[in-house]
């Protein structure tokens, strides 16, 4: 049978490395070879998942350097010369082992307002809004975020300003900016422009080439760049 | 300095630099244009002297790199030095003005 090298980050900020020989098996994923180290070779390992198909975002893990949901990473497809280097996701404080701490991630979707705001009771009938409409197929290319912090830990803006808000938040933002039923499209504005907001992007497609649902965070700042030169100039968002 | 205040930024930025490209453009077909026909120091001196075209144009241009230049070096500065607050604001300030008197002692120089 097959052996894979794997190298496990241990620890916290300060820790070191740790190797594991791992049986090697056709379509086995990287959450697939953690749960191996943790369950027959050091069930002191922490690491965090949850659903195991690609929904919940709480798997994203930096394998041979690069950030990516373990879920639905083909060990075949990162494992070039049969050894993985599997270590926590970068620009977050590591809790221990490969376990981030993600209170500053979310915490930024809040600074950014990504709470959606209707202005319909229950007693409203619900709004009718075209799928064909522009807003509605801005909001379809950038809905699917499933919140791994894939993007935020691959952003070099993250890693260079920590006040900056990150790919994530502000593809919620936009989101938000884009629904025609939201009622607080100013206030939002407001909460990404400036140098802990989009207009500290520098387009370096980081993100939008890591989101492991091919979303494009890029773009969705480039929206949001857009409407807040809009309204600098009295334009209504 | 506030959000807006940095958004405007942003937006001057950008603003400078569209002015910049086409002014880089215009500067190098000219500079093309002179030096092919073998025009000396004097010849193009006497084409600048008192020539309002080329006053507003370089005077545009000079400006667009006081406005440009600063802003591009302001989140560098922040990234890589982690230089942020005030003194960097002014220190920028200060560089822009720079840019401008000097960029103008230049466009005067071969206007007057």
């Amino acid at each position: 049978m097959n052996t894979l090298k794997v190298r496990v980050w241990r620890g916290g900020a300060q820790g070191a490395f740790q190797s594991f020989d791992v049986p090697r098996h056709a379509s086995q994923t990287v959450l697939d070879v953690v749960t191996h180290i943790q369950r027959a070779l050091d069930p002191t390992l922490a690491y965090r998942y949850a659903c195991r198909v690609g929904m919940c975002g709480s798997c994203a893990m930096t394998v041979n350097g690069v950030a990516r949901w373990t879920c639905r990473t083909h060990v075949d497809k990162v494992a070039g010369e049969g050894h993985l280097e599997i270590s926590p996701l970068k620009n977050l404080p590591i809790v221990r082992d490969l376990v981030t701490d993600m209170r500053e991630f979310f915490d930024k979707w809040a600074r950014a307002k990504g709470s959606f705001a209707g202005r319909r009771t229950r007693r409203d009938d619900f709004a009718q809004i075209s799928s064909a409409s522009k807003s509605r197929k801005e909001i379809d290319a950038a809905i699917e975020c499933i919140g791994c912090a894939v993007c935020y830990a691959s952003c070099d803006v993250v890693a260079w300003n920590p006040d900056y808000l990150g790919p994530a938040a502000l593809n919620r933002a936009w989101t938000l900016i884009q629904d025609q039923r939201d009622r607080e499209k100013v206030e939002r504005l407001r909460a990404v422009e400036g140098d802990a907001g989009c207009h500290s992007c520098h387009t370096h497609l980081s993100c939008t080439e890591r989101c492991p649902k091919q979303l494009s965070p890029t773009a969705s700042i480039a929206g949001l760049k857009r409407e807040t030169l809009r309204s600098l100039f009295g334009g209504s968002p | 300095m506030n959000a807006r205040a940095q958004a405007l930024l942003w937006a001057a930025q950008r603003a400078s630099a569209a002015v910049l490209a086409l002014c880089v453009v215009v500067h190098l077909a000219t500079m093309v244009y002179a030096i092919r026909g073998g025009l000396s120091a004097a010849e193009i001196l006497s084409r600048t002297r008192g020539n309002a075209g080329w006053l507003a144009f370089y005077s545009v241009f000079v400006l667009a790199v006081a406005v440009h230049a600063p802003i591009g070096l302001r989140p560098v500065l922040g990234e890589w030095l982690r230089w942020t607050g005030a003194s960097r604001d002014l220190a920028l300030a200060a560089l822009a003005i720079l840019l401008a008197v000097l960029g103008m002692r230049a466009v005067l120089g071969v206007f007057l």
